[in-house]
């Protein structure tokens, strides 16, 4: 029962990881990070499930909440840079470099 | 044979005092350079006078010493610690240091009064006195030092006046380079005597005189001893001009002509014959270094001489013609005790007939513009006549003419030479004493004999009478002091308690084949120089002359030698070290810097800006890490 | 009395005054600056008569706790070593005060002319002085090892801003190039000091009771290149050098003289003080490479000063010629050799100090370093060709000057153990004469060339700087015992403490005279 979970959130974990690699568009990417934090989540609380302590679960809640002020500041940031420069892409905003 | 007899420690008297031989002139100098201008109006005569006074302690010191016995005739008065526990400064009185002393004060002092009218119309005369002091005081320094550091001190400090005082009209490009040429040419002389230093120290323990009499063979290996006289030998030659640290005094004669009297004639370079005869302790002791002594000055009597024949310029043929007397003395001096008063005998009559010589050369050049070229002159007899007659009088004395002082002396050392180190060296002496015959002779008619060769401007005319006075004085000391010496055998029993002295005192024949042989040969260049610069009518402008001519007037090519094999080289040296400095050794720092600088502009390249290229690499460190983890927790 | 805090506090408050003193009064902090360095030297004779060269080894020694975690102590005191060199930094500053009233007058020389220089502070230049007259005293009293290691740096910060801000066109690649290889070898020690401290294990850095206390022969090699390395960047030895040039020829002539006069001497300090006594074994068995290195250092410095074409970069290279004089001495280990060599400390920091000095003043009436742009200046300005003739002549180590006798006791002392370096570097005198006249004759001989027809002699000024230590080099040339003095007993100490016999030399004649009777 337990392998089916984490097939689940191995999945979940990739499919986010290659949307973060692979997408342009900064919501879709920020998006992708929701998902892999949240496949996180899902190992988290199969593993408390499995050895009945509560310690995962407690893990999985600060996860959500760091997940939801990280979406706060993110979006904010996000917003902004799509005002100032008409474009979502994450590689237009490549001006931090060498 | 009779050894040196030891140094009584002396207090009290003239000698107590003799320090003040080397302080006086010191304070003369010391005054006239600190008072600059001020001092320019009797700043001659003070220079004078403390010359002047440093002769009267002399003569005191003198007299008080011939006053105490023989066995007792060597004494130290200590001064002060110079560095503690090596070496205190003191002075030696004795009678090889007193005889120096005399001479060094006596004719240093006739020619400081030469030069007030020689120097009067040159407007740095007060600073040409005060270097003049300046030597006086080091060269008695070095004479009187009772060590070999006291001796070194005075021998660089001589080198220093000779420098100052080569260089004295230091505008002419000129001299500043003769005056560099001997400083440094000097100073690889200098280079051997420091090494003999070490090894004297090291081997006794001591560098004072007093410690390193007769016995020094009990404590050192023969190999030693040749080694400390090789070395001393070096810095002799250095000092004294000879072969082959020779090429420095043709040059020196740039300096003002009392100069080239005093320092390069008279006194300075005969340092190098004081140096070996004080140090005979260890040359007799190693043959081995007393043969080489007596070959290198056998080599620069005959260089010398050689060099003297092709002169036209006058003070350069007496530079020649002193070389060569030196290494008649330095041939002495390598002869042991039966030379040593023969050696310092002729030095003496040298001083005298050479300063008299360089100083009458002088009266010359001051009468003819400062012209020194010999052909340029011609029949300066009847226009200058006192000038003439002392010159002559020094010019037989140094061709050895019978009676006079460097007949005496020079035949002394010949004669020894043929009975202490063999026929070669003796046979050699005698041709040498022929060629100087002839270049002397060459001197005195293209001088003052012959036709007229002077320059339109020239108005020859005798010279002051407190320039001509001191030639007097000289030229009767030219005249006597070798008789006085040699006969009897006079100074070679008063030079006994400092030197030694064979057990047999050796006879004086007017009338030996070597005496015969060699006044023959004299004649013989005298008639030769008669024949073709007397009689002859001489050119004006040298003529090309002989391939043998070209070689001694470019003086043996001793130059052109130094040049390629010390020169260049060094040059290429001293370049190739500045460019390895700056691109090799700096360029290893700098290029180790660039690199750093290089590695880091390609490593920020990896920054791209793109923040999905960021992850990606994230993940891989990521997957990495894992790896790692799993492959070490496998382990 | 505590007499070395207070020569350590007397300039720094000097310092903190002249910093202090409104814009504008750069004339008032000038003549602040030279009072506190005169009342330094005043201080410093005033300790120095009351030195015992037979006492204590070290004394007016202080020790108070600092950081007590680590067993660090502020504890200074001073042996006859420390105290000519304090006392040869305490003659030097006042002079360079002197030297350097005009020089940072008039804005940062620079390669372009279109640019606006920066306008340099007098007051900040003079108060940098001041500072650096602490840290210099600071380093040679210290007797904790930690103390020394911190003034060693410190020492650096003050340099740098004076030839960053004050020096010549390339002042920044200098400056930046100095701290660099100062800070390289300065870490190296950092790690040594600090292992030194561990493996010690008696918590404290406190220099006597550390003697002695390394015994393993790996551990004493180690710590020993640590400290070496330090030192011979800072001396500097042959090839740590190529800094001195450049920060030499850069600095404004007066910290030059107080870079290459004094705060060199620390490493060499450092070598005889440090390495001998704390690592004795590693000195014994690194001292023939070390010679060899001193030895290359005496000829390769000697041969590249000849073909320098601007004198103080000339200078700096005969100053390399002789810091490897001075380490020969050190790693001689012989009586004569390192009392030779803590003499020539002193009398080095003299006669290159006057010959940079002079320099100083050349270029200030040229605005040129270069030798080629002078010529016959001995016609126009006796005093001031001859005032450097005579520094010349002392670094040429001719006799009757300082460096002779320091020079002749070097080699002679060096010859009792090792002849043959000794004889190279003797060869390193007849180089000296070809650089110094050389360069003499270049620049003072010769027909006047046209730049130099408006030369003024030395000045009042002028004279005030360059008198004092010209009478120093000649007293000291014939009169060295009072220095020697005092140093011999230090030396004797440090040899005893490096477990070194001195190879006495064979008795002499008159005592072995006196034994056969």
């Amino acid at each position: 029962m337990t392998t089916h979970y984490l097939v689940l959130s191995a999945l979940l974990f990739s499919i986010g990881a290659l949307g973060v690699l692979l997408r342009r568009n900064a919501i879709v990417v920020f998006m992708c990070v929701e998902l892999m934090l949240n496949a996180c989540n899902l190992a988290f609380v199969t593993f408390a499930g499995q050895h009945g302590s509560l310690d995962g679960q407690l893990i999985a809640f600060f996860v959500m909440v760091v997940a939801a002020a990280e979406v706060v500041i993110g979006l904010a940031i996000i917003v902004m840079i799509f005002r100032t420069r008409r474009s979502a892409s994450v590689d237009d905003a490549n001006l931090l470099k060498y | 044979m009779e050894s040196p007899v030891e140094i009584l420690t002396h207090a009290g008297g003239a000698i107590g005092y003799s320090w003040l031989m080397i302080a006086l002139p010191l304070l003369g100098a010391a005054i006239l350079l600190l008072g600059g201008r001020r001092t320019d109006r009797w700043g001659h005569l003070l220079g004078v006078a403390m010359s002047l006074a440093a002769f009267a302690v002399a003569v005191a010191s003198f007299v008080e010493l011939t006053g105490l016995p023989e066995g007792e005739r060597r004494r130290g008065v200590g001064l002060f610690e110079f560095i503690p526990g090596m070496v205190d400064l003191g002075v030696l009185i004795d009678p090889l240091s007193i005889s120096f002393a005399l001479l060094i004060t006596g004719v240093g002092s006739l020619i400081h009064i030469y030069s007030i009218g020689y120097m009067s119309h040159d407007h740095d005369r007060r600073r040409f006195f005060a270097y003049l002091n300046l030597f006086v005081a080091a060269m008695l320094l070095l004479v009187l030092s009772d060590n070999y550091l006291g001796l070194f001190v005075g021998w660089e400090g001589v080198g220093l006046a000779s420098y100052l005082l080569i260089g004295f009209w230091q505008f002419k490009p000129s001299a500043a380079t003769a005056a560099q040429k001997a400083f440094i040419i000097n100073r690889v002389g200098d280079f051997g005597l420091l090494i003999a230093m070490f090894t004297i120290w090291t081997t006794f323990g001591s560098l004072a005189f007093r410690d390193l009499g007769a016995d020094v063979t009990t404590q050192a290996s023969e190999g030693t001893l040749t080694a400390i006289g090789l070395l001393l030998l070096l810095g002799a030659c250095g000092k004294s001009a000879q072969l082959p640290l020779q090429a420095w005094l043709l040059d020196a004669m740039e300096g003002p002509t009392p100069v080239s009297a005093l320092i390069h004639a008279a006194t300075m370079v005969t340092a190098g014959v004081y140096l070996v005869v004080r140090s005979g302790a260890f040359f007799e002791a190693a043959p081995t270094a007393q043969l080489v002594v007596t070959i290198v000055g056998v080599a620069t009597l005959l260089a010398g001489a050689i060099i003297g024949c092709a002169k036209d310029d006058i003070k350069k043929g007496l530079a020649g013609s002193t070389m060569s007397q030196i290494g008649y003395m330095m041939l002495g001096a390598g002869l042991g005790p039966a030379g040593y008063a023969f050696a310092i005998g002729h030095l003496i009559t040298h001083g005298f007939f050479k300063a008299n010589m360089f100083l009458g050369a002088g009266s010359v050049m001051h009468a003819m513009n400062d012209e020194v070229d010999m052909r340029r002159y011609g029949g300066l007899f009847s226009v200058m006549k006192i000038t003439a007659v002392t010159f002559i009088i020094g010019y037989l004395a140094i061709i050895g003419f019978p009676l006079l002082s460097g007949y005496f002396t020079k035949e002394g050392i010949i004669e020894t030479a043929m009975h202490e180190g063999g026929p070669i060296l003796g046979w050699l002496a005698v041709v040498g004493a022929g060629i100087t015959g002839f270049y002397m002779s060459r001197m005195v008619f293209m001088t003052f004999f012959g036709k007229r060769r002077w320059a339109d401007d020239a108005h020859p005319h005798e010279s002051p009478a407190v320039m001509t006075w001191p030639l007097i004085i000289l030229s009767i000391g030219s005249v006597f002091l070798g008789a006085f010496l040699v006969l009897g055998n006079r100074f070679m029993i008063f030079l006994s308690p400092a030197v030694g002295r064979p057990a047999e005192l050796p006879e004086f024949h007017f009338l030996s084949v070597t005496g015969l042989a060699t006044l023959a040969l004299v004649a013989a260049g005298a008639a030769f120089a008669w024949f073709r610069y007397g009689a002859a009518e001489v050119p004006a402008v040298a003529p090309r002359g002989s391939f043998l001519t070209a070689f001694a007037r470019r003086d043996l090519y001793g130059d052109a030698l130094n040049e390629s094999l010390f020169m260049r080289p060094g040059q290429w040296l001293t370049r190739l070290s500045v460019f390895v400095d700056n691109r090799g050794i700096d360029g290893l720092v700098n290029g180790l810097a660039a690199g750093i600088g290089g590695t880091s502009g390609r490593l920020r390249r990896v920054q791209t800006g793109y923040a999905r290229s960021y992850a990606l690499s994230i993940f891989f460190g990521a997957a990495v890490v894992v790896g790692a983890l799993l492959y070490v927790g496998n382990m | 009395m505590p007499w070395l805090s207070i020569l350590m506090a007397v300039p720094v408050l000097g310092a903190v005054g002249v910093a202090c003193l409104p814009k504008g009064s750069d004339k008032l902090a000038k003549q602040l600056a030279l009072l506190v360095s005169l009342v330094v030297l005043g201080l410093t004779v005033a300790m120095a008569v009351q030195f015992s060269p037979d006492g204590e080894r070290f004394q007016f020694t202080e020790t108070y706790s600092w950081i007590p975690a680590f067993g660090v102590n502020y504890g200074v005191g001073v042996d006859g070593i420390a105290l000519v060199l304090i006392a040869l930094s305490a003659v030097l500053v006042p002079v360079v005060v002197l030297a350097s009233w005009h020089d940072t007058d008039g804005p940062a020389p620079d390669g372009r002319s279109d640019a606006p220089a920066p306008k340099r502070s007098a007051k900040t230049y003079f108060a940098l002085l001041l500072v650096l007259e602490a840290m210099m005293i600071g380093v040679f009293a210290a007797t904790d090892i930690f103390l020394f290691y911190v003034f060693f740096e410190a020492m650096l910060i003050p340099m740098y801003f004076m030839i960053g801000s004050y020096g010549g066109v390339q002042r920044s690649y200098a400056a930046v190039k100095f701290l660099l290889y100062s800070l390289f070898g300065g870490l190296l020690m950092l790690v040594a000091v600090i292992a030194l401290y561990a493996i010690a294990d008696k918590n404290t850095f406190m220099f006597p009771e550390l003697v002695g206390v390394i015994q393993d022969p790996t551990t004493q090699k180690w710590l020993f290149a640590g400290f070496f390395i330090a030192f011979a960047v800072k001396a500097p030895l042959w090839p740590f050098h190529t800094w001195l040039p450049d920060a030499a020829a850069q600095a404004p002539a007066g910290a030059a003289v107080l870079l290459v006069g004094v705060l060199d001497k620390v490493g060499t300090y450092g070598m005889l003080r440090f390495c001998l006594e704390l690592f004795p074994d590693a000195s014994k068995s690194f001292a023939i490479p070390v010679i060899v290195l001193s030895v290359i250092g005496i000829i390769y410095g000697a041969v590249v000063a000849i073909g320098q074409t601007d004198m103080k970069r000339l200078i700096a290279y005969t100053s390399i010629s002789h810091f490897g004089f001075i380490a020969l001495g050190v790693f001689a280990m012989t009586q004569n050799a390192q009392a030779g060599a803590t003499l020539y400390m002193v009398n080095h920091g003299f006669s290159t100090g006057a010959l940079f000095l002079i320099a100083g003043f050349l270029i200030h009436r040229r605005g040129s370093a270069r030798i080629a742009d002078y010529g016959g200046v001995q016609k126009v300005a006796p005093l001031l060709a001859g005032a450097f003739l005579i520094a010349g002549l002392s670094s040429l180590a001719l006799p009757g000057l300082s460096s002779f006798v320091s020079e002749f006791m070097v080699m002679i002392g060096t010859y009792e153990r090792y002849a043959v370096p000794a004889i190279i570097g003797a060869i390193g005198v007849i180089l000296a004469a070809i650089y110094i006249l050389w360069m003499y004759k270049r620049m003072m001989n010769g027909p006047t060339a046209d730049a130099v027809k408006g030369f003024a002699d030395l000045n009042g000024r002028e004279i005030a700087v360059v008198a004092p230590l010209i009478a120093l080099i000649i007293a000291l040339g014939f009169f060295p015992k009072p220095l020697l003095d005092v140093i011999n007993p230090a030396v004797d100490k440090t040899l005893t403490n490096a477990q070194v016999s001195d190879k006495q030399p064979a008795p002499t004649v008159a005592e072995k005279k006196g034994s056969g009777q």
